[in-house]
């Protein structure tokens, strides 16, 4: 018994041997300094610096006060962190006769943002869904004309818009600025909508139709609930695209409903006294950081539902 | 008594028309294979059945109602997609109930027949999985079970074994069969697979470019085909056609192709075959008989390529200067050059009018 082990042993010692001799076997090793790894590498930290650079120096500029701030230094960390800029820009800072700092604007920002996101991305999706799957008559002129939109300059139609918005009564107010929202994000997101709908196959439509469900009960039942990822990317668009305008906010409102971008605007270009860098740094953080959360909480979902409304038209 | 009636029926889209007046009626539990390669109108005509497509001349009837306006749920159908169509977001109950959900029947009714359904395919365990935790046969046989539970006559099936892989689809072929025999509802079934269609129906629509070639039960499809599309369609390897001329001497009719005569004098003809007709003669792989002491005729032909597929043996021969296969037993094996002798039986041979294709 023994003997016999002890041979096989022996044996697969030889083979092994053999085989190392043969050459090379199972995984090739990787180098982690190849010229393709350096070039790869170099080019993401180039990449990123570029990006990050301006946002290290806002934070660290809205975390020092203004005598060190004089002094130059604007890569340095600041020697005493203080959040009194932050407390500034928040709640003190002034734009026009009010000086109650950003927090207005960040609630006028809520106020427009929220019905305006909710009520385009829901008569959007049923503006694709019907026009993905219910095929009427003039569907594809009514995609056309909602297309030609999406090139239409926001600028030419200011005035018209102005016009309408005054003789429904509803210029200047926190409802006209949501209409305008609304209508303006239906090309893109109807779009959106549509090509995400078209990928769904279309057998599950017939077959929701044969087990004798309508319009919205196939709308409800069926489409929603497996157009998740669309909707997420429909709202990131909408919440980032609504939060961040500037133009809308400051022609169709009054300075009492200014959005946050207008007032933040208000408060770094203001031209009398001194130029408070710290809050200006801090305010632009504080205006930018909804967009930004958005984003990082769902950037994943972000990248499947764009890649999965993009490959179908 | 017919279950569904086709009448006139043409659809066009826009200046494309995909069928026109077309005419078929279906008896009560018969089991009808619309058969066809892609894009020749037969999903087309299923679906227009279903109501899912909006015809543009024509009627359709359904035990007697006249349903060409009905919405797909009215019309009294259940229908199975290749696709499985299943709601994936629902569980395999939920995707039974759904339809009955929507139709607003009593639950107690709804659980009855889900069961029943559920026993009859043998689905009870995966009552409670979604659909992507189901591998595709039990995904179709979901599917199926949809239909099952609207407690429809007419089932309609688009192409259901079309995803699946070989093994799977000749278990589920005879599934269905079984089921077809067990329920005795009417039942379209449309397929490019001239198999599921030989084994499944009770009569088979050979359909090309919206027109219905033949209508008839899949032995008549097989053995006598009215065209050469059907004849060409139907069997693999594909029959063998040798395009020649009728000749007669002393009695006896003959097809002459080049220098080989086929002695076609046993062939049933409707008509005459008048001397100089153009014909092409139609002899199917299996009916060929190889070195078998025979009655009628024999010709010489060289052998070119063998493909041994276990229990058949396809010889690839060269007879009239033409190529031609001849299925032979497996255990059979005639190595490439060698010489056979064959013999026909005209019996169950094919001859189309060259000019028009038809059977003669």
């Amino acid at each position: 018994m023994d003997n016999i082990a002890k041979n096989s042993t022996a044996l697969s010692i030889d083979a092994a041997g053999a085989r190392l001799k043969d050459g090379p076997r199972g995984a090739r090793p990787k180098r982690t300094l190849s010229r393709r790894n350096i070039i790869v590498y170099g080019t993401l930290i180039v990449v990123s610096l570029y990006y990050l650079l301006p946002l290290y120096v806002m934070i660290v500029t809205s975390l020092k006060g203004m005598p060190e701030i004089r002094v130059g230094n604007i890569f340095a960390p600041p020697l005493e962190v203080t959040f009194e800029p932050w407390v500034k820009a928040w709640a003190e800072a002034c734009t026009g006769l009010n000086c109650d700092g950003l927090s207005r604007g960040f609630w006028n920002s809520v106020r427009i943002t929220v019905p305006s996101v909710i009520i385009s991305i829901a008569v959007a999706s049923v503006n694709g869904y019907a026009l993905a799957n219910w095929r009427f008559k003039g569907a594809d002129l009514f995609f056309t004309i909602l297309i030609v939109g999406a090139f239409i300059p926001y600028q030419v139609m200011i005035y018209p818009i102005v016009i309408v918005l005054r003789e429904m009564g509803v210029y200047g107010t926190l409802t006209g600025l949501v209409i305008v929202h609304t209508i303006f994000g239906m090309p893109i997101l109807t779009l959106l909508f549509r090509n995400y709908f078209a990928g769904l196959p279309e057998e599950l439509f017939k077959a929701a139709r044969v087990d004798g469900a309508g319009f919205w009960t196939i709308y409800l039942k069926i489409m929603l609930p497996m157009s998740l990822p669309i909707f997420v990317v429909a709202m990131i668009l909408q919440v980032t695209g609504i939060w961040n305008d500037f133009l809308f906010g400051v022609v169709f409102t009054r300075p009492e409903y200014y959005p946050m971008t207008v007032q933040l605007n208000n408060i770094v270009n203001s031209v009398q006294g001194v130029k408070e860098y710290n809050v200006n740094m801090a305010a632009t953080i504080l205006t930018g950081l909804v967009p930004l959360t958005v984003y990082f909480v769902s950037g994943r979902l972000f990248v499947r539902g764009i890649a999965a409304g993009a490959v179908k038209g | 008594m017919t279950s569904v009636s086709v009448r006139d029926l043409s659809l066009s889209f826009g200046a494309v028309t995909v069928l026109d007046k077309l005419n078929l009626d279906i008896d009560h539990g018969e089991f009808l294979v619309l058969l066809g390669s892609s894009g020749c109108g037969k999903s087309t005509l299923l679906n227009c059945v279903a109501g899912l497509l909006d015809v543009t001349d024509g009627q359709i009837f359904i035990h007697d109602r006249n349903v060409t306006w009905e919405e797909p749920k009215d019309r009294g159908i259940g229908m199975v997609f290749q696709s499985y169509a299943l709601y994936p977001q629902m569980s395999v109950e939920k995707n039974l109930s759904f339809g009955l959900k929507v139709a607003k029947v009593p639950q107690p009714e709804i659980d009855k027949r889900v069961s029943r359904a559920a026993e009859i395919l043998q689905i009870q365990p995966l009552l409670k999985r979604k659909p992507s935790e189901l591998s595709g046969g039990q995904r179709q046989r979901v599917a199926i079970g949809r239909a099952l539970v609207r407690d429809v006559d007419v089932f309609l099936f688009d192409e259901p074994l079309s995803n699946l892989d070989a093994k799977l689809r000749s278990e589920l072929r005879v599934e269905i069969k079984r089921l077809h025999q067990s329920l005795k509802n009417t039942m379209i079934y449309v397929t490019h697979d001239q198999i599921e269609a030989l084994t499944l129906a009770d009569r088979i629509a050979v359909m090309k470019s919206g027109v219905i070639q033949q209508l008839a039960d899949p032995m008549t499809i097989y053995n006598a085909p009215e065209n050469l599309f059907v004849a060409g369609f139907i069997g693999s390897p594909s029959m063998n056609f040798f395009r020649g001329e009728v000749e007669t001497r002393e009695g006896r009719s003959f097809v002459r192709v080049g220098a080989v005569a086929f002695d076609v004098t046993a062939y049933p003809a409707r008509g005459r075959l008048h001397p100089g007709q153009k014909v092409v003669l139609g002899l199917r792989p299996e009916h060929v008989k190889v070195d078998e002491a025979g009655t009628g005729e024999v010709h010489e032909a060289t052998v070119d390529i063998e493909e041994p597929m276990g229990a058949d043996n396809l010889l690839w021969l060269k007879l009239a200067g033409q190529s031609m296969s001849v299925r032979i037993a497996g255990q059979r094996r005639y190595p490439p050059g060698s010489t056979v002798r064959l013999s026909f039986d005209m019996g169950v041979a094919s001859i189309f009018d060259a000019a028009t294709e038809n059977r003669l």
